[in-house]
């Protein structure tokens, strides 16, 4: 099975928001390193679960939450803004920007405070990438709501009624450097969007600051990844590369790192129903521009709030 | 994990249960709760449904709780319906003096959640017992206040019916 084909749960490999569509190409490098590389990708295809929304486990989540809790409240000292905004029943859509690497502390922080604000009742599901959810050791993440990140699964979860969480901006943004830590940055990629608006949910900005600060992100290595393949085979636009503990030089992140206790702030906004704003035709673009800009805006206000590296 | 609190007012328990009664009024009183609402249709009392939330550490924790128990001025007591498990309660007695001692209790936990669990509850009760004690230090200000205004609005009733009465001269004694 190629990296491109459809997978077993039925979503096709390109991820949400992006609206680009893979080429059946042969990756780079024929050989031994490319053989390799294809073995790998296949290996990883095969292991993204399928999108059984029923794995979620209520009470399983019920009982990590003061795990999450001390996470959050010690170490990352979490504050989480504006929670009365997300409606406080039905389909939504939850928009957010990512921070931190692989190992996103925002994610983390924002879980615990939905889950124990709304409880664990309420149908809550997180789109992640393919990588995330086949890497071992990290099946309990289905247990907590997350599902590849694919039209089809989103589409599932919304129709289920359920709060949505996307980060458009993925692995782009999950590993843009550390001193682009106050850039909103969803690489152009308006598919939430198109979601939205074909399922008629409004969509509520979660914007988060701190997360860049738990590494030294240097740089997000585009071109490697393009020169190993990467790009084509595991959808990664990118191999990072940061300044991280335990390793100090860390290319990849694929082991994770420890996040360094960086305080993480996260707003939610008003929700936007684009409807209601822009008309009962939308303008993509038009609406895309507005989204950004009111989550940057929020995110310069975090961004001015905060007097130190790390401390906050 | 079990917290509490107590408070002497000096208000009899019929002031105090007028206020822990309403829910509407428990925003203004109970610190590092972000949310105190009815959730049913009932009317305060057996059996009354409320939506409550208290920010501890990074979270607003609570959830669905129901009224198990109601003596009128004199006992409440709640358990919780969804959310983090809980119980609270509180118990007024009346003192000498037309005073009330008031204590406040609340017992919380997550079921199976094991040693981190354990680990959460403790490291979360120096805030909830900070909370349950300024609520009480805010609740005792509050009912103290209408107390004093119900007084004053007394004596001032008191004072036209005598002023309006025709017999001259008759001053009221008070100053205030």
């Amino acid at each position: 099975m190629s990296a491109t084909a459809t997978s077993r749960n039925g979503h096709s490999t390109n991820p949400v928001g992006d609206g680009r569509l893979h080429r059946d190409e042969e990756p780079n490098g024929s050989g031994w390193p490319g053989r390799l590389l294809r073995a790998l990708a296949d290996q990883i295809t095969q292991r993204v679960p399928p999108a059984d929304l029923d794995e979620r486990d209520p009470d399983y989540i019920r009982e990590a939450l003061p795990g999450l809790w001390l996470l959050s409240s010690l170490w990352f000292r979490g504050e989480v803004r504006g929670l009365g905004n997300i409606p406080e029943e039905g389909p939504v859509l939850l928009v957010g920007n990512h921070s931190g690497g692989n190992l996103s502390p925002d994610t983390t922080v924002f879980t615990l405070a939905f889950s124990a604000y709304f409880g664990v009742e309420r149908r809550f599901y997180q789109l992640a990438h393919n990588l995330v959810l086949s890497w071992p050791g990290l099946g309990f993440l289905r247990k907590f709501g997350t599902v590849a990140a694919s039209p089809a699964n989103a589409e599932r979860a919304l129709r289920s009624g359920a709060a949505v969480l996307v980060y458009p901006g993925g692995d782009h943004e999950v590993h843009r450097p550390s001193w682009q830590s106050a850039r909103v940055d969803f690489a152009g990629r308006k598919g939430f969007l198109r979601l939205a608006l074909e399922h008629d949910v409004p969509i509520v900005p979660v914007v988060s600051i701190g997360g860049q600060e738990t590494a030294l992100f240097l740089s997000r290595g585009e071109s490697l990844s393009r020169l190993l393949g990467l790009d084509r085979l595991l959808r990664l636009k990118v191999l990072p590369i940061s300044l991280a503990v335990p390793w100090g030089l860390n290319v990849g992140d694929f082991l994770g790192h420890l996040p360094l206790p960086a305080k993480i702030t996260i707003e939610a906004l008003p929700p936007i129903r684009l409807r209601d704003e822009f008309g009962p035709e939308p303008d993509v673009d038009e609406a895309y521009d507005h989204v950004i800009r009111l989550m940057q805006e929020t995110l310069d206000a975090l961004a001015a709030e905060r007097r130190l590296p790390l401390i906050g | 994990m079990r917290v509490g609190a107590t408070i002497e007012v000096g208000a009899p328990p019929a002031a105090v249960w007028e206020q822990i009664t309403d829910a509407s009024r428990y925003l203004h009183f109970m610190h590092g709760v972000t949310r105190w609402e009815v959730a049913d249709d009932r009317s305060p009392g057996l059996g009354a449904r409320y939506r409550m939330l208290m920010r501890v550490g990074s979270a607003e924790i609570g959830g669905l709780i129901e009224v198990v128990e109601w003596e009128e001025e004199c006992d409440l007591a709640w358990t919780s319906v969804t959310g983090i498990d809980q119980r609270g309660r509180w118990r007024l007695r009346a003192l000498d003096g037309g005073r009330t001692h008031v204590e406040l209790r609340l017992a919380y936990g997550v079921a199976g959640s094991g040693l981190l669990g354990w680990l959460a509850e403790q490291v979360g009760a120096p805030t909830v017992r900070g909370h349950l004690r300024r609520s009480l230090q805010q609740l005792k200000r509050q009912v103290e206040h209408e107390q004093l205004r119900r007084q004053a609005a007394k004596r001032r009733s008191q004072r036209e019916v005598s002023a309006a009465r025709p017999a001259p001269g008759n001053g009221t004694s008070d100053g205030s």
